[in-house]
């Protein structure tokens, strides 16, 4: 059992060691919004290789993840998808780093053109069932949601406004299985970020709007959440450095070159 | 010196059983831990038996994904025992040796394929053909119950399968000899003799069908209601854990532990339903 025992320990030495090597303060953690890490990461590659002092690591774990550990200090930046932020977040500072539209999404099959808020809010209370009643076929409606804590669904259940959602609801936890489950069923609606949108599926508009970037950049769409990073109120140092570096136009640039819409 | 070594491997392998079985224990202290008061503030009968679940405004009740498991589970069974059984019988009875050489491993191979494989194919093939052809979402109940219910045949079958060979040959010479038909030697004695090993497989099967939690996931759909037919989509247990435990905090976090508690329960009775069963074949071999 001893040798084995202080082998380990020995591994978990090194390892400890590697991770502080360097001088201190040059290294933070990312963590949160699974909608925004992608960008994040890029985001990060970039800064590192202008600042090779720096070690940035981006981890995922969801909005809520994100504000509690930015709130805990395990991670120096949150991010967070959400429309409204949460009380227990006013303590951080946030910064808008990127703006995402959510696309309604139906199925290339359905004629269906456009929706109404309040055709959208029905439909996913369960009040309005077939689709003839939103001005489409006789045809049964399947709705498809995201799971409770995920930003995207927060975000849409609160400018919607109203949702109490349909108990049937199908529910799914990613914006890619979202999209595969109505791109497999003719009869479903569900929504997802528009990044992440594709000809396998099809936005409607709402409210006579156009899910797009352009529609979106032009207040023409109403669906938009921001994304917010989260840092502590007193953040110096790299983590600082980077929500910096985010906001400037070669940050602003790299996410717009990446399908996100920029903050401003 | 070679004394010493023998001492050190000993200790070794010691330390390496007691580790395994702390863990077991610390896996259930911690569970109990963070679920088992949630239940008591919130009242068994709340958790038990309401089916309001929208635990961002505190209702917390999992009595549809109790109902979703026990369904599901019951339907891997309707497809995956009488499959199981009836392969580990041709498999033993039926078939030449070499076959059977060249079949078990196969199958047991199946055990080794990711479940998320399984909610693949769930996903692309068993789901629309339900959609299409007898309606509803295509991701439900029934597609579960497929899924799992060819998930599990492997331990069935294995486990059937050793239960039939231990069998001895003079039970069958026996039957065979007072002018039984190799059927009715192999329904009315080596079934009845290998039985207790045969309900260990099966009741082992639905152990992993109850706690089966990725290819669930990705073919029930998960919705939060009671079920009222198979094609209707339902959210298990394990679904419900691993879908929310990512972003779930306070109360809500505790509710998932809860449902934790209940599945850990569950799935504890069943395995010492298994054990009993060996048992019993171990005092009449």
């Amino acid at each position: 059992m001893k040798p084995i025992l202080l082998s380990l320990l020995g591994v978990v030495v090194a390892l400890g060691s590697g991770c502080g090597r360097g001088p201190s303060g040059q290294s933070i953690t990312v963590a949160g919004s699974t909608a925004f890490q992608p960008f994040a990461e890029k985001l990060a590659d970039q800064y590192m290789q202008s600042h090779p002092e720096a070690t940035i690591t981006v981890q995922g774990g969801g909005s809520s993840l994100g504000i509690q550990s930015a709130l805990a200090g395990t991670a120096q930046v949150g991010m967070a998808d959400l429309v409204t932020l949460p009380p227990e977040a006013s303590g951080l500072t946030a910064m808008v780093a990127a703006r995402d539209g959510i696309a309604v999404i139906v199925n290339p099959l359905n004629p269906l053109k456009d929706l109404s808020t309040g055709q959208i809010r029905d439909i996913f209370n369960g009040k309005i069932r077939n689709w003839k009643d939103a001005g489409g076929e006789d045809r049964p409606i399947r709705v498809v949601s995201r799971e409770t804590g995920s930003g995207t669904r927060s975000s849409f259940e609160d400018i919607i406004g109203g949702i109490s959602l349909l108990k049937e609801s199908l529910v799914q936890d990613s914006n890619g299985t979202i999209r595969e489950t109505v791109a497999n069923d003719r009869d479903s609606i569900g929504y997802l970020s528009l990044g992440l949108l594709n000809d396998k599926v099809r936005a409607v508009k709402v409210d006579g709007g156009v899910c797009s970037d352009e529609a979106i950049l032009a207040g023409h769409y109403k669906l938009v959440r921001p994304i917010y990073l989260l840092t502590q109120a007193n953040a110096s140092g790299v983590a600082a450095d980077f929500v910096a570096y985010v906001l400037s136009s070669l940050g602003q640039d790299t996410i717009r070159r990446n399908g996100l819409l920029p903050a401003k | 010196m070679k004394g010493t070594g023998e001492k050190a491997a000993e200790w070794i392998l010691r330390g390496l059983a007691f580790s395994a079985l702390a863990s077991l224990l610390l896996i259930a202290v911690f569970i109990f831990k963070e679920g088992a008061p949630f239940i008591f503030r919130l009242g068994l009968k709340d958790f038990l038996l309401s089916s309001d679940w929208r635990p961002h405004e505190g209702h917390f009740g999992i009595s549809p994904m109790i109902v979703a498991s026990f369904w599901v589970t019951l339907g891997a069974m309707l497809v995956g025992a009488p499959l199981g059984i009836a392969g580990a019988i041709f498999l033993n009875e039926f078939v030449p040796i070499q076959v059977r050489r060249i079949v078990k491993p196969m199958i047991e191979l199946l055990a080794g394929i990711p479940s998320v494989v399984f909610g693949f194919i769930g996903v692309m093939v068993v789901a629309p053909l339900i959609r299409n052809h007898l309606g509803g979402p295509g991701l439900s109940l029934l597609a579960a119950s497929l899924i799992l219910g060819i998930m599990i045949l492997p331990t069935i079958i294995s486990i059937s399968s050793d239960a039939i060979a231990s069998v001895p040959r003079s039970y069958r010479e026996g039957a065979l000899a007072l002018g039984a038909t190799r059927w009715q030697s192999v329904h009315m004695v080596v079934l009845k003799a290998a039985r207790s090993g045969i309900v260990a497989g099966i009741i082992l099967g639905m152990g992993r069908a109850v706690g089966e939690t990725m290819a669930v996931i990705m073919v029930a759909g998960n919705a939060v209601a009671n079920p009222r037919s198979p094609l209707e989509s339902v959210r298990t247990m394990t679904a419900n854990i691993a879908q929310e435990m990512g972003s779930a905090t306070g109360m809500h976090r505790q509710a998932l532990f809860a449902t934790g508690v209940v599945l850990f329960i569950s799935i504890m009775v069943l395995n010492g339903l298994a054990m009993a069963a060996m048992k019993k074949r171990e005092v009449k071999a």
